[in-house]
């Protein structure tokens, strides 16, 4: 076999070409931050606190001084004078005193919070040396539970339209009830860290410290450490390398990204800290593990007129860098599909002593389309019709968009630009041939398997402005080079970019270049989060393209939009019940998802089958749970269990292209999340199914433990 | 303050590693897929969670699959070992499983990949038949978290029913 094929003078937009970023990943010629290095470098280790919450009287850190191999140890005092990490995005007011501090001074609030740091010759005697420190803690009762009368409780978002009050007032049948979305998490396969190397500049700015290591939102990182250290925003250069994975956890700023820049530059020498398996489950953010009571004011025909919600979001200990950003988009993402006339909602964001909380592929959607959809397996039940029936008869008509939902969310009101929600609903059922699926469930049941059909629908959000700079240029030689300020999360990003750009250049894509995440060759630039680089960046290179290709040699363009596009899917989930052990099989999963155009199928196809693994993994596995001392007990992979290729059925992709966007030229929607958010509501559903109980799961992960309890009820 | 044990006295180890050898100082304490990272300078081998889970860092150790992060370099002496820097020909040329990965698109971030294709190189070695169900149980010895597996399973059943591994 030679080298893969790839196609020429077809329209690349929409072909499945093969994935420029693959040869180096094949062949072990990757550069993730673990594989870069420096002669002189200088290793960091984290101490942190192993109680949950406690008054810190102090760090003993003499043993570790006088360690082999130790270059420097601190506590808080060497870094008082740094600021509170602040918020990126949805910040508050209200929220500030609680950000947290690059290491803990006075209070621990959840183990594995940061409170000393041991910087070493070798990585091994870093480990050996901070094990010496001792960490005095008087020990305080932690708040485990977001909804206990103890938690801090510093901002309740509400929002409300419509006439809740009337339509509660009038309702046929008020349909409620109560749910939960476990604590888990993104778990990229690499975890974190950051090797900061001081360099000697001739430049404007002086002398420079690079970052390796830095991720998701290179250009604000770096401007970001720069202001925290007192440097010029240049000072600070981010070098993106490979990443190995992100799913929104990798790459916000942690306070670890503070303590290696600064022991860098003090010390005049790189500095390397890559964190193990334990400390990534401990120290990097959680996600989810947002408790909801609703009801539902539904008139005669089984239309939900209102829907009232009240929901916990148990943030941790420190509200980081996303600030409001995942109970934001609960709150705003929660009514879904359906019409809902009149809508109201309370989300209480609560501080408990766990791990600081941030996004998650499909924040706040996972959790609301659990919710909104166990809601409407609930209204069905009550009128004795069919899931189905019930989510057609409440779907917002094609007619009706652009849809104005009547809230905001990240900065943005949330305006459905396009979508015909029961077309695809009839392709999924067309797909799994809904009738005869279900006689055939019946029947297998009826001989005694406890098998199960559920269905879940939403709308996601992705393309995420304000704006999207992008630079093109033609290289000597035939190739063009693009340069933007987004970045990569292994999501495939350089082929989509390549496509859309060699398209309009009727180049090959494989002669064009991307460079992305190094923040000296671009003035700005957002990164990947939020579905938004195929959208934003894609658009911006289609503009500077054809710009282009227009006039010459170089062109620059920027996209602006103050809309997020919104692409929606509905799921179907097969599964197995163990009468036994409680045990869930996944027999088979579909998705049927509408991007409004697919620049490259495959690559969809891959993030759509890749974010079910994931979505299984919440519904099923992956739990962080924590004893009432509040000692996580989910510390190593053999407690925090994720999908391996034993757990992950067939999955069946229906990609849909029924509603591109009339908010950019492309027609383009954001295909990373859809995957993920109603696995949770689909497979709960097909449980209840297998089980013969409507509305049984009402919690996520759906355990063993927990669905043996409800097969014994 | 620090007790020298024998462990933390650094000794002459050589390793054979894709036919080549290395002689490297080691204490016994480091392990397999620290001494091929650092000393080697074969970062190909990942380390995605250093308890033996993951299989990010499985290497070949004599034909057999093995945790690199779960063995010593001092006890690897005297065995062939084989990373994914092995895989390609001298020449560049992708092997067969190389290969099928791209064309399925069974890589994403590519962080999990190496310890893929060394886990399954070292199975359709020694079993070049190996049937569909015994394949995705061998499969389920690592974790990827980004492709939901199925591509990878189409890249190596691919391989398998090729017979070119």
């Amino acid at each position: 076999m030679g080298e893969p094929d790839r196609p020429r003078g077809r329209s690349l937009i929409g072909e499945s070409v093969l994935r420029l970023e693959d040869r180096p990943l094949l062949v072990g010629e990757g550069r993730f931050l673990g594989d870069v290095s420096f002669e002189d470098e200088l290793h960091l280790r984290v101490v942190r606190s192993d109680v949950a919450h406690g008054v810190l009287r102090g760090v003993g850190l003499e043993d570790v001084l006088a360690a082999e191999g130790v270059v420097a140890a601190w506590g808080a005092d060497e870094v008082a004078h740094l600021p509170a990490i602040e918020f990126r995005m949805t910040g508050f007011d209200e929220l500030r005193p609680h950000c947290q501090r690059v290491l803990a001074g006075e209070r621990v609030r959840y183990v594995g919070d940061p409170v000393a740091v041991v910087i070493a010759e070798d990585p091994y005697l870093a480990e050996d040396a901070a094990e010496l420190a001792f960490v005095d803690v008087d020990p305080l009762e932690p708040v485990l539970e977001a909804n206990s009368p103890e938690a801090v409780a510093p901002l309740t978002l509400e929002h409300e339209h419509g006439d809740v009050e009337a339509a509660f007032a009038g309702a046929h049948r008020i349909v409620e009830l109560r749910a939960t979305v476990g604590r888990h998490s993104g778990i990229p396969l690499e975890t974190r860290g950051l090797l900061a190397r001081p360099v000697d500049g001739d430049g404007p700015d002086g002398n420079r410290v690079e970052l390796y290591g830095i991720a998701k939102v290179p250009h604000y990182n770096c401007v970001t450490i720069a202001a925290m250290l007192g440097l010029a925003p240049g000072q600070v250069v981010g070098r993106e390398g490979h990443v190995g994975g992100g799913f929104g956890v990798r790459g916000e700023l942690y306070p670890e990204d503070l303590l290696v820049t600064h022991a860098a530059l003090k010390l005049g020498r790189p500095v390397k800290w890559v964190e193990d398996r334990r400390e990534h489950l401990l120290a990097a953010n959680h996600s989810r593990d947002q408790t909801y009571h609703v009801r539902a004011a539904v008139d005669a025909d089984g239309i939900v007129q209102a829907i009232d919600a009240d929901f916990f979001h148990d943030q941790g200990g420190y509200v980081r860098t996303h600030g409001a950003t995942v109970p934001n988009l609960s709150v705003a993402l929660l009514p879904g599909p359906y019409l809902v006339p009149s809508y109201r909602v309370r989300g209480h964001i609560r501080l408990t002593n766990k791990t600081p909380a941030g996004t998650y592929r499909a924040p706040g959607r996972f959790e609301s389309t659990f919710v909104r959809e166990r809601l409407m397996d609930a209204v069905a039940a009550t009128y004795g019709l069919d899931p189905a029936e019930i989510r057609r008869r409440n779907l917002i008509p094609p007619e009706s968009m652009p849809f104005d939902r009547g809230v905001n969310t990240l900065g943005t009101p949330v305006v459905y630009d396009s979508g015909d929600y029961a077309r695809l609903l009839d392709r999924l059922l067309d797909h799994l041939g809904y009738e005869s699926l279900r006689e055939g469930l019946a029947a297998r049941r009826g001989a005694g398997e406890r098998v199960g059909l559920g269905i879940g629908m939403f709308v996601e959000k992705s393309g995420l402005g304000p704006f999207d700079d992008v630079r093109v240029r033609r290289l000597d030689g035939g190739g063009v080079e693009v340069v933007t300020g987004a970045a990569s999360v292994g999501q495939g990003m350089e082929t989509v970019i390549a496509q859309i750009c060699a398209e309009v250049l009727d180049v090959d894509y494989v002669d064009v270049t991307v460079r992305h995440g190094q923040t000296d060759m671009i003035g700005r630039g957002l990164g990947a989060f939020a579905s938004r680089v195929t959208v934003m960046t894609g658009v911006a290179v289609y503009l500077a393209a054809t710009e282009l290709a227009a006039t010459g040699e170089v062109a620059e363009a920027t996209f602006n939009t103050e809309h997020m596009t919104y692409p929606y899917g509905a799921h179907a989930a097969v599964v197995r019940v163990d009468e036994g052990t409680g045990g869930v099989t996944v027999e088979r999963y579909v998705v049927a998802y509408d991007v409004g155009r697919a620049v490259n199928p495959m690559l969809v196809e891959g993030q759509i089958i890749g974010g079910v693994a994931q979505g299984i993994g919440g519904a099923l596995l992956e739990l962080f749970a924590y004893d009432s001392d509040g000692q996580p007990l989910a510390t190593s992979f053999m407690d925090y269990l994720m999908p391996t290729v034993a757990e992950q059925p067939p999955v069946e992709v229906l990609l849909s292209e029924d509603a591109p966007s009339p908010l950019n030229p492309l027609g383009l929607k954001g295909a990373g999340e859809g995957g993920t958010t109603a696995c949770g509501a689909a497979i709960a559903a097909a449980i209840d199914d297998a089980i013969g109980r409507p509305g049984a799961v009402t919690s996520l992960p759906a355990t063993p433990e927990l669905v043996r309890s409800l097969l014994r009820i | 303050m620090t007790e020298i044990s024998a462990a933390d006295v650094a000794v002459p180890v050589v390793l054979r590693v894709n036919g080549d050898e290395y002689r490297i100082t080691a204490q016994p304490r480091r392990t397999l897929a620290d001494a091929l990272r650092d000393d080697c300078g074969l970062t190909g081998t990942h380390l995605g969670c250093e308890h033996g889970v993951c299989g990010a860092c499985t290497v070949l150790l004599d034909g057999e699959p093995v945790r690199s992060c779960l063995l010593f370099a001092v006890q690897s002496q005297g065995a062939e070992i084989r990373t994914v820097e092995g895989l390609a020909g001298d020449d560049g040329t992708l092997h067969p499983l190389q290969e099928a990965f791209w064309r399925h698109h069974g890589l994403q971030c590519g962080f999990c990949t190496p310890g893929f294709l060394m886990l399954s190189a070292g199975v359709l070695e020694t079993r070049p038949d190996i049937g569909d169900d015994e394949l995705r149980e061998a499969l389920s010895s690592n974790l990827c978290r980004c492709t939901g597996y199925q591509t990878i399973v189409e890249a190596v059943r691919s391989v398998r029913d090729a017979g070119e591994a």
